[in-house]
């Protein structure tokens, strides 16, 4: 079990891998970009990428903007 | 046609979508617009409005990610590879900010920003100052467009310094697209007259009274000053030069 902290959030994680952490959280099923620890994890990366205690994950995708 | 990168776009005008009360009233005004190329930004899962992506989806624009909020060139590239991730385009709007009040950009972080995207195969589209000398060094860089500020980020005060961005025209050979300051149709009019490529605005559409049609007047004012352009004006003259030849003219006795 580790703790990650997800767009700013702590949070427990009883997985090991960025897709299982990802499966999580509800999220839209396109337009999604990921960084841990602030470099992108590209989406093919995602079942591969070990996720380690402490790591900073963000979660992004579109919103209005000029 | 505006062809930024090898790509055609058959308008010039580009729509940013922020600012817009609802998506259904961006989706209107993206529909009167006629624009073919609209920016989107990048934020938290939790705090962006679903429905955003499918909508433009479903219209066929093109989107131009943007790296607006970032103050520094290390944040701008970050949040441009992730852009690149999400919406699976190399193509970025790159704002760099240097001022809270102006939101103008900062010029030595834009550069330092435009070299490492360039480096990295993107498309890079500059928000930058109306400085011919900043321009011109973003567009030896490899930039595909410079976009100069017409007035400061949602300000309407259209474009403060003309003769610069004439200027900037001069100086570069890639498009000049004018972004931010616009405030109303004809201030789009004067951007495309000054020689400008297209036109970048978000607010003067979104936060119009009526967006959509002002939408409609923007897509107008945009073919109007183009035209205008390629036309030629006539010379300005102090004094009168009769358009009715004085030939034939009757001499009442």
């Amino acid at each position: 079990m580790i703790s990650v902290v997800v767009n700013q959030v702590e949070r427990v994680f009883e997985g090991e891998r960025l897709d299982a952490l990802l499966g999580e959280l509800s999220l839209p099923p396109k337009g999604i970009a990921v960084a841990v620890n602030g470099e992108v994890v590209r989406r093919v990366d995602w079942a591969s990428r070990r996720l380690a205690d402490g790591d900073v994950v963000d979660v992004l995708t579109a919103a209005q903007g000029g | 046609m505006l062809s930024i990168a090898g790509v055609g776009l058959s308008s010039r005008l580009i729509l940013g979508t922020g600012g817009a009360s609802s998506l259904a009233v961006l989706e209107r005004a993206i529909l009167a617009s006629g624009t073919e190329l609209v920016t989107v930004a990048l934020r938290r899962v939790e705090s962006s409005e679903h429905g955003l992506l499918e909508m433009l989806g479903r219209l066929g624009v093109r989107l131009l990610p943007n790296t607006a909020g970032c103050y520094t060139a290390h944040d701008a590239v970050r949040t441009a590879r992730m852009a690149r991730e999400a919406f699976e385009t190399d193509w970025v709007k790159l704002e760099v900010i240097g001022d809270e009040r102006t939101l103008l950009p900062d010029g030595v972080e834009l550069v330092r920003a435009a070299e490492t995207l360039v480096d990295e195969g993107f498309v890079v589209l500059p928000y930058t100052s109306d400085d011919p000398v900043l321009a011109k060094r973003l567009a030896d860089l490899g930039c595909a467009a410079v976009m100069p500020a017409g007035a400061p980020i949602g300000s309407g005060m259209g474009i403060a310094n003309p003769s610069y961005i004439r200027l900037i025209r001069e100086a570069v050979a890639c498009p000049v697209i004018l972004d931010a300051g616009i405030g109303t149709a004809s201030d789009a009019v004067l951007a495309m007259e000054l020689g400008c490529d297209g036109v970048l605005l978000a607010s003067a559409v979104t936060r119009a009274a009526d967006p959509a049609s002002m939408a409609l007047a923007m897509r107008h004012a945009v073919v109007a000053g183009r035209l205008a352009a390629e036309a030629g004006r006539i010379e300005r003259r102090s004094y009168a030069v009769a358009s009715t030849s004085d030939s034939g003219l009757v001499t009442w006795t």
